[in-house]
């Protein structure tokens, strides 16, 4: 729901790191999106268009990686993920003592100019 | 010739930033500052009146409330006993950094013990946009159901403080009470929860006696 204001991150921090590199257009962008960040690719990608009509990132292609959550048991220290796309306990001890080792990240990692 | 350039840099930098900031002025007048967040309904504003009720005699309160539009919460919370500032988000599903901080220009902070940020209704949206307050607050009600952490674990994530609201409502609702907490204890393991029914007030006396630290413990730091 607030994708609009994300792409509008996503196009602020693209254009000056463009900038700051001389970039005369900027041709793709790498986004890292972790699996329990609240983004949809969809959507950006709707919004993309329409806000970056005028500027160097015009045309630009989204190219997005993303990282599936993991995480660590804190009984039996077993390493799982994300069960049917759900949050569940430990599939080997059933624990519901939990840490979230990845799956929340959220950013730009790099872009192609020219 | 295409050149590649590493930017490793977070979407939300900007908004983090501005967190900062507010956090920082805050922190100058020593206003300990909640944000308080939860689905339409929940009772954020319910919550808000039961503590001013409580806490008003002992410290200057200030509230900013955020709403897609109307001042309905922002009128409660001044009739309250608070000094209310409404921020209209013009649609907008959540409060960000750089709203908070025109809400704050309004306010004379040094003035103030307490701020309490309301955030808007919803249970996605805020849980990614930091306002740079001390504490944030999750409400969660009875009647919701019982398996929003496994639903909507962003948002419980991240917060300090649990509120589970409605208890009055228990005996008339399914809501499986260790179904819900298990998925709490998955996400945040040694969050803080009160149970509480602002329509009884019930429970609202631990959670105000909570506040009432806080406050303090900002004062003296």
């Amino acid at each position: 729901m607030h994708e609009l204001t994300i792409t509008e991150q996503i196009a602020d921090i693209a254009i000056r790191h463009g900038e700051e590199n001389a970039a005369e257009k900027i041709t793709d962008l790498y986004l890292v999106i972790g699996e329990l960040s609240t983004v949809i690719d969809d959507s950006v990608k709707f919004y993309w268009d329409l806000i970056t009509e005028d500027t160097i990132c015009a045309g630009a292609k989204l190219h997005f990686q993303r990282i599936p959550a993991l995480f660590h048991c804190l009984e039996c220290g077993e390493e799982y993920q994300l069960v049917d796309g759900d949050l569940a306990p430990c599939p080997h001890c059933q624990s519901s003592k939990m840490e979230i080792l990845q799956g929340k990240q959220f950013h730009l990692d790099s872009i192609n100019i020219v | 010739m295409t050149k590649k350039i590493s930017i490793v840099e977070k979407v939300h930098s900007a908004n983090d930033q501005l967190a900062a900031e507010n956090k920082q002025q805050l922190d100058q007048a020593d206003l300990f500052s909640l944000n308080i967040m939860a689905s339409p309904g929940a009772g954020k504003t319910s919550l808000i009146e039961k503590s001013l009720e409580l806490l008003k005699s002992d410290y200057k309160i200030a509230a900013i409330d955020g709403d897609v539009a109307t001042s309905i919460d922002a009128d409660r919370a001044a009739e309250a006993g608070a000094t209310a500032v409404q921020i209209n988000t013009g649609g907008q599903c959540h409060i960000d950094a750089h709203m908070l901080r025109n809400a704050l220009m309004e306010l004379d902070l040094d003035q103030f013990d307490l701020l309490l940020v309301e955030n808007v209704g919803n249970l996605i949206c805020p849980a990614s946009f930091k306002l740079g307050t001390d504490k944030n607050v999750l409400i969660a009600s009875i009647p919701e159901g019982d398996d929003k952490p496994y639903k909507y674990p962003a948002m419980y994530q991240d917060v300090d403080a649990l509120i589970i609201n409605k208890i009055d409502l228990l005996p008339y609702v399914k809501f499986d009470m260790e179904y819900f907490q298990k998925g709490v204890q998955m996400l945040n393991p040694d969050l803080i929860t009160f149970p509480v029914s602002c329509t009884t007030g019930e429970g609202i006396e631990a959670w105000v006696n909570w506040v009432s630290e806080h406050i303090k413990d900002k004062k003296v730091s």
